[in-house]
């Protein structure tokens, strides 16, 4: 029995976007010394959405510069009156949520039942909470009096541009930091719209600043000799690069990077909600999640049973239009990512593995990539080894529970990983031994503001969230238990 | 017939730490170490490329197991390693006088405060992750909990000037947690962390946890920010330009980088290093019926 549905729209009109935007500097927005623009581009129908400005190392040094000076007035105010000013933001965000959802899902692709149930919701959650704490940072166990850094230069991705944004600068300003951040290229426009939450909350000139620009703008930002600490997220080969730059400084970073995460099931697990959960875990924002499960491993003795399952639930995956609110599945963010998907689902074909996707129809313009999964997988596949940060899942399969912790820790990352058994014993025994920040047992993809998230190995070190987040946006102490 | 003042004394053949055994430099190679004065005490290995990378086989091989070793016992060996110094108390004062030229008051300071200091981290084992763990309250029907674990295999530089409690104030808070160290000693006074290794080997401590090189720190130091098996780097015995060039190689593999900075290593330690070397793990159980 298949449903037709009929389409959803969710309407655009709530959403107001300008045919131009400078860069956020000192409270203004100005165009780039060069005057260089750029376009971003809706990638669901490749429409032009609007032309942001492109950053050049000048325009890098004036944001620093407003940085540097709004940080003396920001880090000696009171903690509960920073504090205020991040509920602020908080109410404001929750306020225009609807316009905000609607414009992330424009700009990078993603459904609108995700910016509206997911990122919207998380990212008032983390102003919220970084609030709370402003006031109570002697209570945080990072020594008595603890300072902030300075200037923080951060650096985000596209795949939850918004919410990103509210991991680095929360956490940030509620600590005393002043702060210049760079989106991402192809997704600029949710953080030129948080510009203005700021001015609608009040917030003193220059405490936060973004410059909209591509790889070059984030190169000169954590480059650049007065920023004091450094924030990035992204992928790991970039992430290595600016490792590489702030070495020798005294910058301090902290870098949430790629995955490869192993989502385990084991024979005694609930099938339906295992499936459930694979389903979120690799095709949530389509499959564009640093701790997506792309990793299956299931145990060998229900693979049949489980994929048999799985393939039944892709096969009502919905893929289209991300302002449609029966859609379970956008658009890939760039053509860029789209080639990179390809290639590399194209070399697990090659390699000898099986491919399998759901009849469906894409779209005729725009970036679009079926729902796919690949079964005989071996682990020396460049799809159990890469992260391919889309909508294809690589199936492995184990018969212990040992085989599974060798398998699931055999990868240079170590973001998250999933555990699915009935066994309570089973669950802590493999969490104690999985080399990850975050473990779902029998769930996946779950966030919080309350519960850090960071990596292991390769996928970068530092914590965002909790009182664990903190952390990266304080001065260390010295032996003596002094803040320098 | 001889006095006892005329006896010839035996003199000790100092030797690395590696894999809880005592093996020569597998280059053959010795350097001379002197006093301040330049009078000539020992010859120590002078460690190759290869006697790095055995020590981090050796150090990975025991990380599993002194990682899942429970707090209780990690603690009881570190105090064990205390006991072990105290007795052997005087000759430590003895070589830290001679390696730092310090009067024997001074030195003695120096020991006392470094057996103190196993004491002092000893105790932190079963209580490091009720403080830099916990359980996180989110927004739904979920027991969310946040624990510590070690990063693994740690290569320290042992601070250059202090060479024996600034080398114990490097290792112990980063086996205490569960990571496995291996150490670069002091360039120039190495036979107090020698000494130590022999120590280490009587207190319970098993095989690989800590391996003790001795040699020309930026010789060791290349191959071991290098190695892609090292998970963490402690550049305290590293200048500035070292320093820089070790962190850049580390970021080959992102291991996490403790930069040198100015201590005071007979001050209160504070938890900066026991902290340093922590990774955060967090587990999200569903609750429900």
């Amino acid at each position: 029995m298949t449903f037709d549905y009929a389409p959803a729209p969710e309407s655009r009109s709530v959403v107001d976007i300008a045919p131009s935007y400078g860069l956020f500097i000192d409270g203004e927005f100005a165009p780039a010394a060069d005057g260089k623009v750029f376009k971003t581009v809706s990638p669901s129908s490749e429409e032009v959405l609007s032309e942001v400005a492109q950053a050049t190392s000048d325009d890098v040094d004036r944001a620093v510069k407003a940085a540097r000076k709004a940080f003396e007035k920001w880090s000696a105010l009171p903690g509960a009156e920073r504090a205020k000013y991040l509920f602020r933001i908080a109410r404001i965000i929750q306020e225009r949520s609807r316009e905000l959802a609607v414009l992330e899902s424009l700009d990078n692709g993603k459904p609108i039942r995700e910016s509206r149930d997911a990122d919207l919701p998380l990212v008032a959650a983390h102003f919220f909470y970084y609030a709370g704490w402003a006031d109570k940072l002697d209570h945080a166990g990072y020594g008595p009096n603890p300072r902030p850094l300075g200037v923080a230069g951060q650096v985000i991705p596209w795949n939850f541009p918004l919410l990103m944004l509210a991991w680095k600068i929360a956490p940030a300003l509620a600590t005393g930091n002043t702060v210049v951040l760079k989106p991402a290229e192809t997704t600029p426009l949710s953080a030129l719209f948080f510009a203005d939450v700021c001015r609608q909350a009040g917030l003193p000139k220059g405490v936060v600043n973004i410059l909209t620009g591509d790889g070059s703008t984030g190169a000169a930002l954590v480059a650049h000799p007065d920023v004091n600490k450094v924030a990035f997220t992204g992928s790991t080969e970039v992430g290595k690069a600016i490792a590489r730059t702030v070495a020798g400084t005294d910058k301090k970073l902290t870098l949430e990077l790629g995955g490869k995460a192993a989502n385990i099931v084991f024979d005694d697990a609930p099938i339906d909600q295992a499936v459930e959960g694979i389903v979120n875990g690799i095709f949530f924002n389509q499959g564009h999640v640093c701790c997506a499960g792309s990793r299956l491993l299931v145990q060998e003795s229900v693979q049949d049973e489980l994929l048999d399952a799985l393939k039944r639930r892709m096969q009502t995956l919905r893929v289209g239009d991300p302002l449609d609110k029966n859609t379970d599945v956008g658009a890939i963010n760039s053509a860029e990512q789209l080639a990179r998907i390809t290639e590399l689902a194209d070399a697990g074909e090659a390699e000898g593995a099986e491919r399998w996707a759901p009849a469906c129809e894409l779209p005729s313009s725009g970036y679009w990539f079926a729902p796919t999964l690949f079964t005989g997988v071996t682990q020396a596949h460049r799809i159990a080894r890469e992260e391919i940060f889309g909508p294809v899942l690589s199936v492995l399969t184990f018969r212990t529970p040992a085989e599974a912790v060798e398998k699931a820790n055999n990868t240079p990352y170590g973001l998250s990983a999933g555990i699915w058994t009935e066994k309570g014993s089973r669950i802590l025994w493999m969490a104690n031994k999985l080399r990850a920040g975050v473990i779902w047992s029998n769930t996946f993809n779950k966030f919080d503001p309350a519960s850090p998230f960071g990596g292991y190995k390769e996928s970068g070190f530092g914590r965002e969230g909790g009182r664990h987040g903190l952390e990266a946006y304080l001065a260390p102490s010295n032996p003596k238990g002094e803040r320098r | 017939m001889s006095t006892v003042d005329a006896r010839l004394s035996v003199f000790k053949t100092y030797k690395l730490y590696v894999g809880g055994k005592f093996p020569r430099s597998e280059s053959g190679r010795v350097y001379e170490v002197t006093d301040g004065k330049g009078n000539w005490l020992a010859n120590a290995p002078l460690s190759s490329r290869k006697d790095a990378r055995d020590a981090v086989v050796a150090a990975r091989k025991a990380f599993g197991g002194w990682s899942g070793a429970t707090a209780y016992n990690r603690g009881q060996i570190l105090y064990r390693v205390a006991e072990m110094l105290e007795g052997r108390r005087d000759q430590f004062i003895a070589e830290v006088a001679d390696a730092e030229g310090r009067s024997k008051s001074k030195a003695t300071a120096q020991v006392d405060a470094a057996i103190d200091r196993w004491v002092w981290y000893a105790g932190w084992s079963d209580k490091v992750a009720q403080i830099a763990g916990g359980a996180n309250p989110v927004a739904g029907p979920y027991f969310n909990l946040s624990a510590p674990e070690p990063t693994g295999v740690v290569a320290a530089l042992a601070p250059q000037e202090s060479s024996f409690l600034g080398l114990v104030s490097v290792i112990a808070p980063a086996v205490v947690t569960g990571n496995t160290v291996v150490v670069v000693a002091s360039e120039n006074s190495p036979l107090p962390a020698l000494s130590l290794g022999e120590v280490l080997a009587t207190s319970d401590l098993p095989g690989g946890v800590v391996n003790v090189l001795s040699g020309r720190t930026a010789e060791i130091a290349a191959p071991l920010a290098a190695h892609q098996d090292v998970s963490a780097l402690d550049l305290a015995g590293a200048d500035a330009g070292l320093a820089k060039e070790l962190e850049t190689a580390a970021a080959d593999n992102l291991k996490r980088v403790l930069r040198p900075r100015a201590e005071d290593w007979s001050a209160d330690p504070g938890t900066d290093r026991l902290l340093a070397f922590l990774e955060t793990k967090t587990v999200w159980h569903p609750m429900g019926v």
